[in-house]
Order: C-alpha cells, then sequence, then structure tokens
C-alpha cells in the first residue's frame, strides 16, 4: 500500500463465504479493491454488501452469531484473520463512516482528538493541528472553528456526517469504508460529501456502500454489483452502468429491479 | 347530510356524567393518598420541628445533632422543682448538691443528649454501602451487557439478580451476620477460637472468623441489599447507550475496555446515578440488616475514636438513625420526656434522607451536564 503503482490491491476478497447464524450471506464473495480508488458496492437491501464492507475492519465480530465460514481478506497482502493480527491496528488503518452519522455527545474537538488520543498521542499541540487539518479537509473549519468546544449535536445533519469523516480521517488511515454515508441526508448535503470523497481518493482508498445509483456512477471508479449474497459483476462503473456483460446487473442499473 | 340534528343531543347526558365520576373517583384517590402522606409528614415536623428549632439565635439546636446520646435522669429537688438533665449534667448536679437532694429520680436511656452518634453512623453506612454497591454493580452491569455472551444462561442469572431484589430484608440481615459477622476472610496473627478455618501465611495468619458486628460488616450486608437495583438499573442504562457510539470508537481502533470507559460508562452514568439515589435512601432507611451486624443501641465514642485509627473505624460497631428510632420506640417505656429524643430523631432523619436525595440528584445533574448531547 506505498503507493499506487503497487500490485498488491488494497483489499483482496479471496472466496469468502460468511454466515449470520445459519444463514449464510455472503457466498464465494472473490475481488479485489485497488488502492486510491473509489469502488461502490451496490445491490438492493439484504444482498450482503454491507455486510461484506463490514468484513473489512472486523466490526462484525461485535455479531456474536457473524462467522467467516471459509475464504479470507488480506488486506495490504495481510490476512486479517490471522490469530496474531493487531486487530487495533488494522481498524486504525482502516476507518470507518457508518450510515447513521454518530458523532460522540461531546465537543466538536474531542470528536477528532477521540482517535489520536486513543492512540497515545498527548502532545496538544499536535491534536489542535491536525483537528484543524481534518476539519479543513472535509470543508467544515469555516463554519466551525469559533465553536469547536459545543456540542457536536449542534450541527446540522450533513455537518456531523462531514464531522465523522474528519473524524475518521484523524487516524490517518489508509482505506475508508462507507457504509451508505448518504442516505439519510438531503441533496444538497450529499453533494458536498460526494466531493469530499472525490477529494479523498488523492490520499485514500475508499469502498462506498450505496443504494443511490447516481452516486454510484458519478463518483466511483469501479462498482461491484450484489445480489441475494453474490457477487455478480465488478469492473469499472462506465462499463457497469453503460454496458455490463451480465443481464441482471443491467436490469438493476437501469432501474428494472431493486 | 342527512338528519344533522342527530348532532344534537336529547336529554340526560349520561357519557358526560360518567366521565365526570370517573375523574372525580381518580382525581379523590390520588389526593387522599396525598393527604395521608401530608398528614404523615406534618406529624413529624409538628413534633420534630420544636426539638430542632429554637426561638433564639442560632435558632436550631446544635447540641442535638453534636452531643451524644445519654440517659436522661428526671427529679425534683428539694425545693419541689423538676429537672431533666441528661447523664453528666446529673452526675455533676448530684456532686454539688449531693445524692440526698435528690427525690423522685427516674431516668430513661437514651433520651438524653443529642444523636450526634446515629446520624454519624447512618452517614456512614449509607456512604460506605454506596459506594461498596456502586462499584460491584457497575461492574457486573458492565460484564452482563458488554461482555458476557448472551445466552439462556445470561438471561437466568439476570432473572436470579432480578429477583434478589425482593427478598426481605431481614433475610440479608441473618445472610450477612451469618457470612459477614461470622465467616469473612480476616489477616490476623491469632486467630480466634471460632474461626471456620485459618490458612497459616508464615508472618500472618488468614483465617475466616467474621468481621464481627461492625461498620463494615453492616455495609457490605446493605450493600448486597440494594445490589440488584443498581445492577439492574446500571445495565438497562449501559443499553441505553446507543450501538453507534460503541462502533465508532472501536472502528476508531479503540479496544473494547477503552471503548466502555469513555463511550460508554461516561454516558451511562447519569442514569447509574439516579437509581443510585433510590438505594441510597432504602441504605440509610433500613433496620432489618444492620440490626446483627452494625448496629448497637448506645456508644459514648464516635467509630474513629477506638483502637486501630482509620481502619479501626470500619471495624466498630456504630449507632444509627433508624435502629435508634426503633429502640426508642420500641424498647424503653415512652413518656413526655423521651417524646423529644424520638420525634427529633424521626425529623432529622427525614431532613437526612431528604439531604442526601438532593446531593446525589444535584451531583447527577452536574455528570449530566458534563456531556453534550
Amino acid at each position: 500500500m506505498v503507493n499506487g503503482q503497487s500490485t498488491t490491491p488494497a483489499i483482496a476478497v479471496d472466496n469468502l463465504r460468511f454466515n449470520y447464524g445459519a444463514k449464510q450471506v455472503l457466498h464465494d464473495i472473490s475481488l479485489d479493491i485497488q488502492s486510491r480508488e473509489i469502488t461502490a458496492f451496490i445491490g438492493p437491501s439484504g444482498c450482503g454488501k454491507s455486510t461484506l464492507l463490514r468484513c473489512f475492519n472486523r466490526i462484525n465480530d461485535r455479531i456474536p452469531s457473524a462467522k467467516v465460514i471459509g475464504g479470507a481478506i488480506r488486506v495490504a497482502g495481510i490476512d486479517i484473520a490471522r490469530p496474531d493480527l493487531d486487530l487495533q491496528m488494522l481498524r486504525r488503518r482502516v476507518g470507518m463512516v457508518f450510515q447513521k452519522w454518530n458523532p460522540f455527545p461531546k465537543s466538536i474537538y474531542d470528536n477528532i482528538a477521540y482517535g489520536l488520543r486513543i492512540h497515545g498521542e498527548k502532545d496538544s499541540k499536535a491534536i489542535d493541528e491536525r483537528v484543524e487539518y481534518c476539519l479543513r479537509r472535509v470543508a467544515l473549519w469555516d463554519d466551525v472553528k469559533d465553536r469547536l468546544k459545543t456540542s457536536a449535536f449542534g450541527l446540522s445533519g450533513g455537518q456531523q456526517q462531514r464531522l465523522c469523516i474528519a473524524r475518521t480521517i484523524a487516524t490517518k488511515p489508509d482505506i475508508i469504508l462507507m457504509d451508505e454515508p448518504c442516505s439519510a441526508l438531503d441533496p444538497l448535503s450529499t453533494l458536498k460529501v460526494e466531493e469530499l470523497l472525490l477529494e479523498l481518493k488523492q490520499e485514500y482508498t475508499i469502498v462506498i456502500v450505496t443504494h443511490n445509483l447516481a452516486q454510484a456512477s458519478r463518483c466511483s471508479d469501479k462498482t461491484a454489483f450484489f445480489y441475494l449474497g453474490k457477487l455478480i459483476e465488478h469492473g469499472t462503473t462506465q462499463k457497469m452502468f453503460s454496458n455490463p456483460s451480465v443481464r441482471q446487473t443491467e436490469q438493476y442499473v437501469s432501474g428494472a429491479f431493486g | 347530510m342527512e338528519n344533522p340534528e342527530q348532532l344534537i343531543r336529547k336529554g340526560v347526558h349520561h357519557e358526560r356524567l360518567k366521565e365526570g365520576l370517573v375523574k372525580t373517583l381518580l382525581g379523590g384517590l390520588t389526593w387522599g393518598v396525598v393527604l395521608v402522606a401530608l398528614l404523615i409528614f406534618g406529624r413529624i415536623c409538628w413534633d420534630g420541628l420544636p426539638v430542632l428549632i429554637k426561638p433564639e439565635a442560632p435558632f436550631v439546636d446544635i447540641a442535638f445533632l453534636t452531643e451524644r446520646t445519654q440517659t436522661l435522669h428526671v427529679f425534683d429537688d428539694a425545693a419541689g422543682s423538676r429537672h431533666s438533665l441528661p447523664a453528666d449534667q446529673y452526675h455533676a448536679w448530684v456532686e454539688k448538691n449531693g445524692s440526698d437532694a435528690v427525690f423522685n429520680e427516674t431516668s430513661y436511656s437514651y433520651s438524653g443528649g443529642g444523636i450526634a452518634g446515629p446520624i454519624v453512623g447512618t452517614a456512614l453506612l449509607t456512604l460506605l454501602s454506596t459506594v461498596l454497591a456502586l462499584f460491584f454493580g457497575v461492574a457486573a452491569a458492565i460484564y452482563l451487557s458488554e461482555y458476557a455472551k448472551q445466552g439462556k444462561f445470561i438471561q437466568w442469572v439476570r432473572l436470579a439478580i432480578l429477583n434478589l431484589a425482593g427478598v426481605p430484608s431481614i433475610v440479608f440481615g441473618l445472610f450477612g451476620f451469618a457470612v459477614f459477622v461470622l465467616a469473612a476472610p480476616v489477616f490476623t496473627d491469632m486467630p480466634s477460637d471460632r474461626t471456620l478455618l485459618a490458612i497459616p501465611l508464615g508472618f500472618t495468619y488468614f483465617s475466616f472468623q467474621g468481621w464481627n458486628s461492625s461498620l463494615i460488616a453492616g455495609s457490605a450486608t446493605l450493600a448486597c441489599m440494594i445490589l440488584p437495583v443498581i445492577i439492574t438499573a446500571s445495565e438497562e442504562s449501559l443499553k441505553a447507550v446507543p450501538q453507534g457510539f460503541r462502533e465508532a470508537s472501536l472502528a476508531l481502533g479503540a479496544t473494547r475496555w477503552h471503548t466502555i470507559r469513555k463511550c460508554v460508562l461516561p454516558f451511562a452514568l447519569p442514569g447509574i446515578l439516579t437509581s443510585s439515589v433510590l438505594s441510597l435512601a432504602r441504605a440509610a432507611g433500613e433496620t432489618a440488616p444492620i440490626m446483627f451486624t452494625a448496629a448497637v443501641a448506645a456508644k459514648d465514642t464516635m467509630p474513629w475514636e477506638g483502637e486501630g485509627g482509620f481502619l479501626g473505624t470500619f471495624q466498630s460497631q456504630v449507632q444509627a438513625l433508624p435502629y435508634h428510632i426503633y429502640t426508642l420506640a420500641a424498647r424503653i417505656p415512652t413518656s413526655d420526656y423521651t417524646q423529644r429524643a424520638q420525634y427529633g430523631s424521626v425529623f432529622v432523619f427525614l431532613l437526612m434522607i431528604f439531604l442526601f436525595s438532593t446531593v446525589s440528584i444535584v451531583l447527577r445533574n452536574r455528570v449530566r451536564a458534563k456531556l453534550k448531547w
């Protein structure tokens, strides 16, 4: 993951099979995600795209019945199921933004400083700088610079979601996973987040789950279409939306179902 | 619309009568309850206030709050005027005037002096038991809601804890007596004769001989009694913290414990404190659990004045307001002279619980204000 030319994909999924209890929700998924690209996961509800995304930082470990029953996921070539994996470090390098914005009930400043403090940053000047950098990065700085110490809950929904993105990039991840980050936002806020994604692409590998097909076509480089727990098709966004090779993909992107 | 005159009611309005009746009945019952409560509090204030309040400055009978409990001696002097003096003043009087000058002397136990001992005892018991119960209760709640694998067994554990809340306090008293007073382990150089098991450690013994009747045994018993409520309420408060906070924290690379400490517990704390306010008042008010485990009717010294200094405080028996009230009401003959101690104690007790609750509510509000919702 040193640079874009690296041949190792940022995330490599190899024949992944995944269960919730006795129900298999992912069937033999194989997929490579390249560095410094935006990959969009599309598909109807319940197709397993969010589940797959949540496997990448192993946040699914929280669900007792969730279990990988076969295959592997490699992040920068490292199998993340290894028993000697540093889970905290994995999650630090693979950040996540959630569907429902979830800032902590703390000040705007503390929300971003939280991740830095977890990882042992004590120098308040360094934290100040990082907070400012991250807020500038998500184009929030001018709006909030005078009220950094006020509650994050005082921001609008779109601002809160951008704050969550800022919080995620504060710990300098390589990969950012986004689980329907705009599904609860108004069109204007959505546009702002999309602009932000295109800018973040310069530095980060982004995987975004979305129900908004227009969004996927607007901002992603690659698109993967999932249906009933299977990866139906994966390719460049342009090809997926204009000339898909599988009939189901064509039906879905043209709005025939889903 | 056909027949619009249907909208106009003719004759007696039965529905409205019924509504009025129900409203009056429910209101009457509610105000009846309020009236009974007011009568009880009014009676306590009516009889208790004169004990505590004095017409001249400083308007509060400080001696009643700061002096120790003594026997009250009532007698006539040679001139036929009646005196009622607490024991130390009585002995001074006798020394001065000679015992021949005392006529018709009667004494009333625990009725003279003040109630400093019970006040201090209740404060210590309440504080210590709440601290113990919060420590164990919050720890158990965290385990049950955050770490334990949710399954049948944990459900049973939860049900058992819930049922424990309904166990009568006297049962906790006997349990505390059997476990903390008689069997809990201590480090001692000389195991007592009634020790259940003494394990020699070379330099000292680890002896299961109990903590005797003491502040720590009483507090531990009270803590057991309020634990179920604290565990259950703490677990509810922890569960009320949105899952999103936990996921966000974990996704940033925090460990589970760090997440709980920084992202779950602070937000659950106001709820936990609310439940402990109720438990605190209950711990302060119970008589049965401390009867065999901590309380004495009469004690000349404050808990910290015995041997052993600071640690000795925990090992000493204490007086306690509810037990003091029980003693005054049930174990000595009632007369005009005992009323002062009785109503005064009850009134002070109510004030104290009111004070405890107020302090905890203020504390909770401050914790809540720190969060930026």
